[in-house]
């Protein structure tokens, strides 16, 4: 690996740095530290190159490496390196990043339980080729002697190999017997156990049929399903993990000597904390000094920005727009809002009806049905043969081994693995195993407007009213703030600012300054002196000359509109709940072409609008961001919310929709629906393959051979099923 | 039939090492980033030597 930091400047300052700082970062003491960055964007061997060559060049990076699978970056950097800066610095050149917090993403047990079965996997692997070979002699008409040897070498290879690769599946069917219960693996150690040791008795008997191929094939077929399975929920664990790790929870504690930054857990009642704008309030607190903005959507769904001053109570969650306050904070951690509302989600959570996914359902027709065949086919037989045994007992063997769920161990991860990677590909991020299933069931979509539908940020759209020389002054004055609106308003391109003096902001109120002699203010109306109006808007006041205003509508999110009219045109209803006023409301259900909304509901509302649908028989798709929102996607039947969400939100939320656009949203859908009848001809197959191999088997006529032939066949057609998603 | 003598411990062997080899490579964590690996061999650069572990 190329050493990237040998310049000498980054050097002695990180190594200054290293004695002057004390704060350290929990972790490697002075030897630098790791930082975890998200690069939710990265899909190339460009994006690679650019991210880990970009942070090279900052400084104090010793080394980056991208794992483009999990969609991160690890950099290993000098203690001083701020993760923050790191990301921002990506984001500037062009690849969207998020500092993740390294402690939430602790090395997790997914990871090592993935690599385990991998190496079982590869294990078995092995074992199957060898012991195929050999086998393809026996069938190929070695007899007597050669058999014989060559049985007791397969015997050789195959039995420690299933004895350490089989395992996950003894352990699983034991736990479950151990609590008198069936499930899959019960009858596939069964059919492993009975096929090795039946094997090992033939072979001292010299017999002819040894299971050992089919007994290692099947374990290798089946762990190949599982560990699909596992990698799957894998990818999506770390991904959730990672969205968590997104909110650093860090605040600015105020004490005697100064400032201090400490993570939000070790806030106590009383303390008092800064919050800059631009920041989220972390914590519940009066505001102690100060005055300001804060934009609550995220919370109500409310557009507005709502003033704040001293005395006034902000909730955790809440983000601070123009001015610094200081909070003396009320309630910490467990007791703020923000951790009640995941409270209320939880018992929601756990109300919701327990979904029995495809698979479940076949596993509990399964296993009982493969035990009581076997059975019969032993009973019958030793019937037929007045007793043998031997005989009875091989045939019920061959059953076992014939009617092996490979195929139905790999029609479902074989297919889920297939679509989720397609949509992840596409910035969709399934949590949930069944929400592929419940997804596809879909016919009805509701959606949240702000921060959902809309970005959340303001786009003036009257600018046109306004005599050039407003908007000069306009321009002028709004370039003195960073509040969101002044900020749209100080982008409009080809005005050339009036020339002010004396610019000075009223955080909370606005900003004033002196054009000609005569003072000009923008802010809000009350300040101002101007009639409110029912929409977003910022007010200018020329001199005693009566106010204008500037009015906003929340620009849609990318891909909002082509969302909305591909899920009306492919028959979905589609309605529209928020909790903002009625007007922004309706305005952006005009422009999205939405004929069902309604305006500002509570979260009970949105809650009662889903129940109503479902007691019409729907079943609902929420997508939402907002704490408001949280109660309904824990109530719909399967939920998204994107990656800008609130933490409460994605944690319920079945999905995380990781890009910005909406724009995936139908496809998401079609792939969910395509999948779901992947798995069912999956199904199919492994029916029709049961109901011509079983009658075989019953009547004694399956022999190793064709086992293993069937076995192989009916796996790889339900793989390459599953294949045809991925296609387009 | 004598040449399964050798033929056998050989086949043996050559599967054994193929198994010691995986186990090596899953050990040093190249199926970490299976994605990446496959996008790596596209970029124009290079490293000079492995990275030290």
């Amino acid at each position: 690996m190329a050493a990237p930091v040998s310049a000498c400047p980054a050097c002695d300052a990180a190594a200054l740095a290293e004695t002057t700082a004390g704060r350290g970062f929990a972790g490697n003491g002075g030897e630098g530290k790791r930082i975890m960055l998200s690069l939710p964007t990265a899909h190339c061997a460009a994006c690679i190159v650019g991210v880990e060559g970009g942070l090279a060049t900052q400084p104090g990076v010793r080394s980056a490496r991208v794992n483009l699978t999990l969609k991160r970056a690890t950099v290993e950097a000098d203690e001083d390196v701020e993760p923050q800066a790191l990301a921002d610095y990506l984001t500037s050149i062009g690849f969207e990043a998020y500092e993740l917090d390294a402690g939430a993403l602790s090395a997790t047990a997914t990871d090592k339980r993935s690599k385990d079965l991998l190496m079982r996997l590869g294990v078995a692997f092995f074992g199957m080729m060898n012991v195929m070979l050999l086998s393809v002699a026996v069938w190929s008409g070695a007899s007597d002697a050669t058999r014989d040897m060559f049985h007791w070498v397969s015997a050789g290879i195959a039995l420690p190999i299933v004895a350490f690769s089989a395992q996950p599946f003894f352990i699983s069917a034991w736990s479950a017997l151990r609590v008198k219960r069936l499930n899959m693996d019960v009858p596939i150690s069964l059919a492993i156990l009975l096929a090795s040791g039946m094997s090992v008795y033939e072979v001292m008997n010299h017999g002819e049929n040894a299971y050992f191929d089919a007994a290692i094939s099947l374990t290798m077929f089946l762990l190949a399903g599982r560990y699909l399975d596992q990698r799957t929920r894998a990818v999506a664990r770390s991904a959730a993990e990672e969205l968590a790790a997104l909110e650093v929870p860090r605040a600015h504690r105020l004490t005697g000597e100064g400032e201090e930054v400490v993570p939000v857990a070790e806030l106590r009642v009383g303390d008092v904390v800064r919050v800059t704008p631009g920041n989220r309030v972390p914590v519940d607190g009066m505001v102690e000094t100060g005055e300001s903005e804060v934009d609550r959507s995220l919370l109500t769904g409310e557009s507005l920005p709502v003033f704040a001053g001293p005395g006034m109570m902000l909730n955790a969650g809440e983000a601070n727009l123009t001015g610094p306050l200081t909070l003396r904070v009320a309630a910490a951690g467990k007791d703020s809002s923000l951790h009640r509302m995941a409270d209320l989600v939880a018992i929601a959570e756990t109300a919701r009806n327990k979904y029995t996914s495809l698979a479940d359902k076949a596993a509990a027709i399964y296993a009982p049905v493969v035990h009581l065949v076997a059975l019969a086919a032993f009973v019958v037989w030793l019937v037929i043969t007045g007793g043998d045994v031997r005989h009875a007992l091989n045939i019920a063997v061959a059953v076992l081994i014939i009617t092996c769920p490979c195929a139905l161990g790999l029609a479902v991860p074989a297919v889920t693995t297939a679509a989720s990677g397609r949509l992840f590909k596409r910035g969709m991020l399934l949590k949930s195993a069944t929400a592929m299933e419940r997804l596809a069931e879909v016919d009805h979509v509701v959606f949240d407007k702000t921060g959902t539908l809309t970005e959340g940020n303001p786009t003036p759209d009257n600018l046109s009213d306004h005599t050039d020389a407003d908007m000069a002054v306009a321009v002028a004055l709004a370039q003195g703030s960073s509040h969101p609106l002044a900020r749209a308003i100080a982008g409009q391109a080809g005005v050339v600012p009036a020339p002010v003096s004396a610019v000075r902001e009223v955080p909370g109120h606005g900003i004033e300054a002196l054009w000609q002699g005569q003072e000009v203010r923008l802010g809000r109306a009350e300040w101002v002196g101007a009639n409110q109006i029912g929409r977003t808007a910022t007010y200018l006041k020329i001199g005693k000359r009566p106010a204008v205003a500037f009015t906003f509508t929340d620009a849609l999110r990318e891909g909002a509109d082509e969302a909305v009219a591909a899920l009306t045109a492919a028959g979905y209803g589609v309605t529209l709940v928020s909790g903002d006023a009625e007007a922004a409301v309706r305005d952006v259900a005009h422009r999205l072409g939405i004929t069902d909304y309604r305006a500002g509901m509570l979260p009970e509302g949105k809650v009662a609008v889903l129940e109503t649908l479902a007691a019409h028989g729907k079943r609902v798709l929420m997508v939402g961001d907002g704490l408001n929102d949280t109660a309904a996607l824990a109530a719909a039947h399967v939920s998204i919310s994107p990656a800008s969400a609130l933490e409460a939100a994605r944690v319920v939320s079945d999905i995380v929709m990781l890009g910005k656009s909406l724009a995936p949203l139908p496809d998401t859908l079609a792939t969910a629906k395509k999948a779901t009848r992947r798995i069912k001809e999956n199904f199919g197959v492994a029916v029709v393959y049961n109901a011509v191999s079983i009658p075989l088997a019953l009547i004694g006529l399956a022999t190793p051979l064709s086992a293993a032939l069937a076995m192989s066949t009916s796996s790889i057609i339900v793989s390459l099923n599953a294949l045809r998603l991925r296609a387009k | 039939m004598n040449v399964l003598v050798f033929l056998i411990p050989v086949s043996i062997f050559l599967g054994m090492l193929g198994l010691v080899l995986f186990v090596w490579t899953m050990k040093r964590g190249q199926y970490d980033d299976p994605e990446g690996a496959a996008q790596r061999i596209l970029s124009g650069q290079w490293d000079d030597k492995p990275a030290d572990e």
